[in-house]
């Protein structure tokens, strides 16, 4: 194995290390701004500041006993998680997190900082991230409990309804961009516009933009829209029945869904590592400033929007934003045509 | 190709972690299963019936309009990319389909697939404003 | 080499998978194995070099008609499928269901085998190799206008055919 082959495998083991360690951190981050918010400490017992906190908790969870309840499918039961995390973590691959890189002069050729570059990209997280609709509605299925069942449908019938929103969104980018590979997305965004306007898709698909991250928030089923879960109506939705690491596995799929949403916007939106002051080998910082930001407003709506009605989560997605989504990209369109000609 | 092995290793690494996860805690955590644990919870209460029941026909429409959409969508993302070619005729093209769509559209609005309320509001918000 | 290996592994877990969805008497199972059909299918395309090919048929097939199926399968509520009781003593005195299985199952062999063995018309067709994405939506929105509009037509009719097959009388779906 030659050292680029290791540089490259070192770089998918980072990023798949760091997945696991921003869900770790994400669980914190929420608990600390959730107290923050409500004028409370949040964790402050275990280590620093309740630093430790994730890792005890994990490692409670694992000395737990796993449950099945009587009449749940053996297999499928234990299956659904896999699928969750697996789906979490393999949406990830493509979305690429940094500049090339050479390493300061250690490698002839520059490497690309992220898992692959494929140059269907933006398709793949969106493939993958429909995979992630089974984790959920099998667990429901498979607990053979009336409340899993009921929140792995309203979860399955919700994920799909914000798919197809937040899919228009994207290919308005893509029109844009003229691109379906993540990492030339990013590069179509570098430079300023009048000197001081970052060249960000932000600014050309505001709307797109708005509509995005509302699916996205529906898409990993945080609050506002948490159906799946809804604590006063389905005790715990899908993942009622679970218990130890196989429910553990569940939000930590969520939560590594989040990262990945907010880096997806990231990249077609937000300019992705390019911004100012930094030289380009260290633009992934600007990456992982940008994703925190739009990880903090994730927490922050969780803790300030009250929760919708299921009914109204389902008309909001199907005839206001899907079809904003729709004509969105027809404008956007029409504009780039008008302007190309 | 090489892209896509990184795809491959991602999703092996994910496999293996849940793997692992699920195993230890098979290792180290107790096993003293009794017929009160392994019951499905239903707030305390002795389970009633099978769970998985006959549900609402609304969730196989969803599905249903959602796959038709979702043609759409993957349609769209070859034609967003080759829009600068086709140029306004591609642009015809396109609006073309979402008009046909949009009559499917708004039947399926107007049958009330996309209502999820109780049927009393959807009846009052659906009574001809005429009569 | 390598590649060659990857074809027969991809190909062997796609026709086991699909062996399976018939293989059991859960619909669950069935349709669990045949998504991991679909997703060996979706490597295969992948190896041909047909990238997007490869994604519709995850986000299409994989994501949304499974979803579908599923669905279905929750809605009926078929735990186990039946076990059909006809008379087993002799291969030919079975259900018409069964016949007409066979017959198509012979069909597709025979066409298969055809296909295999005669001339490889694929290879000398001479069409271009159509592997970008962008290259696909230029021939689609060109050359293949008539039938991409078809296709919308098609999709109307299925959707409003689901309402009012879903829709009982007098009352609202």
């Amino acid at each position: 194995m030659d050292l680029r082959t290791a540089i490259q495998l070192g770089i998918i083991g980072l990023t798949f290390f760091m997945l696991i360690n921003a869900s770790a951190l994400l669980v914190l981050a929420e608990r600390k701004i959730m107290g923050f918010m409500q004028q409370r400490y949040g964790p402050y017992r275990v280590g620093p500041h309740g630093m430790l906190q994730p890792l005890a908790d994990i490692i409670k969870l694992l000395m737990k006993e796993e449950l099945r309840p009587k009449g749940a499918d053996k297999w499928l039961f234990t299956l659904a998680p896999i699928i969750s995390v697996t789906a979490a973590f393999a949406a990830f691959a493509t979305v690429p997190w940094g500049a090339q890189t050479t390493f300061f002069g250690l490698l002839d050729e520059p490497v690309k900082l992220g898992v692959a570059d494929v140059n269907v990209g933006v398709l793949v997280v969106f493939a993958v991230t429909s995979m992630g609709v089974y984790g959920i509605v099998l667990a429901g299925w498979a607990s053979n409990s009336k409340y899993s069942l009921f929140g792995g449908l309203r979860a399955s019938a919700q994920m799909i309804s914000y798919e197809l929103a937040y899919a228009t969104a994207l290919a308005s980018v893509v029109m844009l961009a003229g691109s379906l590979s993540l990492r030339e997305v990013v590069d179509s965004q570098s430079g300023v516009w009048f000197g001081f306007i970052p060249r960000w898709y932000v600014f050309l698909q505001p709307i797109g933009f708005i509509i995005y991250t509302i699916a996205g928030v529906a898409e990993t089923n945080r609050a506002p829209f948490d159906f799946p879960e809804a604590e006063q109506e389905l005790v715990a939705g899908y993942n009622t029945e679970y218990s130890s690491v196989r429910f553990a596995l569940f939000p930590q799929a969520e939560y590594i869904n989040m990262a990945t949403m907010s880096a997806v916007a990231t990249d077609l939106y937000l300019g992705g590592w390019h911004g100012p002051w930094l030289p380009p080998e260290y633009g992934w910082i600007w990456f992982l400033a940008k994703v925190g930001v739009i990880l903090f407003v994730y927490i922050w709506v969780r803790w300030t929007v009250p929760r919708y009605r299921y009914d109204q989560l389902m008309s909001f997605g199907w005839k206001i934003l899907f079809p904003a989504a729709v004509i969105n990209l027809l404008v956007t369109a029409a504009l780039v045509l008008y302007f190309n000609a | 190709m090489d892209g896509w092995l990184g795809v491959l290793i991602m999703i092996g690494l994910g496999i293996g972690f849940a793997g692992v996860m699920v195993g230890l805690s098979l290792l180290l955590g107790p096993k003293n299963p009794t017929p009160e644990k392994l019951a499905p919870y239903e707030c305390g209460m002795a389970a009633v019936g099978d769970a998985r029941e006959r549900h609402s026909v609304k969730f196989y429409l969803v599905a249903m309009i959602f796959l038709l959409f979702d043609i759409e969508v993957a349609f769209l993302y070859p034609w967003a990319l080759a829009l600068r070619d086709l140029g306004w005729p591609g642009f015809v093209q396109i609006v073309t389909f979402f008009l046909i769509l949009l009559v499917g559209y708004v039947y399926v609005w107007r049958k009330g697939v996309l209502d999820w309320g109780p049927v009393s509001s959807r009846v009052r918000s659906q009574r001809p404003k005429a009569a | 080499m390598p590649e060659t290996l990857v074809f027969y592994l991809l190909a062997a877990l796609a026709i086991g998978a699909s062996a399976m969805v018939i293989g059991q008497r859960n619909p669950m199972y069935s349709v669990m194995m045949l998504i991991a059909s679909f997703g060996a299918l979706a490597a295969l395309y992948i190896q041909l070099d047909a990238p997007f090919v490869a994604v519709a048929q995850i986000i299409i097939y994989a994501g949304a008609i499974m979803v579908l199926f599923l669905f279905v399968v929750m809605l009926l509520n078929a735990p186990q499928e039946d076990r059909a009781e006809w008379d087993r003593s002799h291969p030919l005195r079975q259900p018409g269901v069964t016949r007409f299985g066979t017959l198509m199952a012979l069909l597709l062999v025979i066409e298969l085998t055809w296909a295999l063995t005669g001339p490889g018309r694929a290879v000398e067709s001479g069409a271009a190799p159509v592997s970008s994405v962008r290259e696909v939506g230029r021939v689609l929105f060109t050359d293949y206008m008539f039938a991409f509009e078809a296709t919308s037509i098609l999709i109307l009719v299925a959707m409003l055919g689901a309402v009012l097959l879903a829709r009982r009388e007098g009352e609202q779906p």
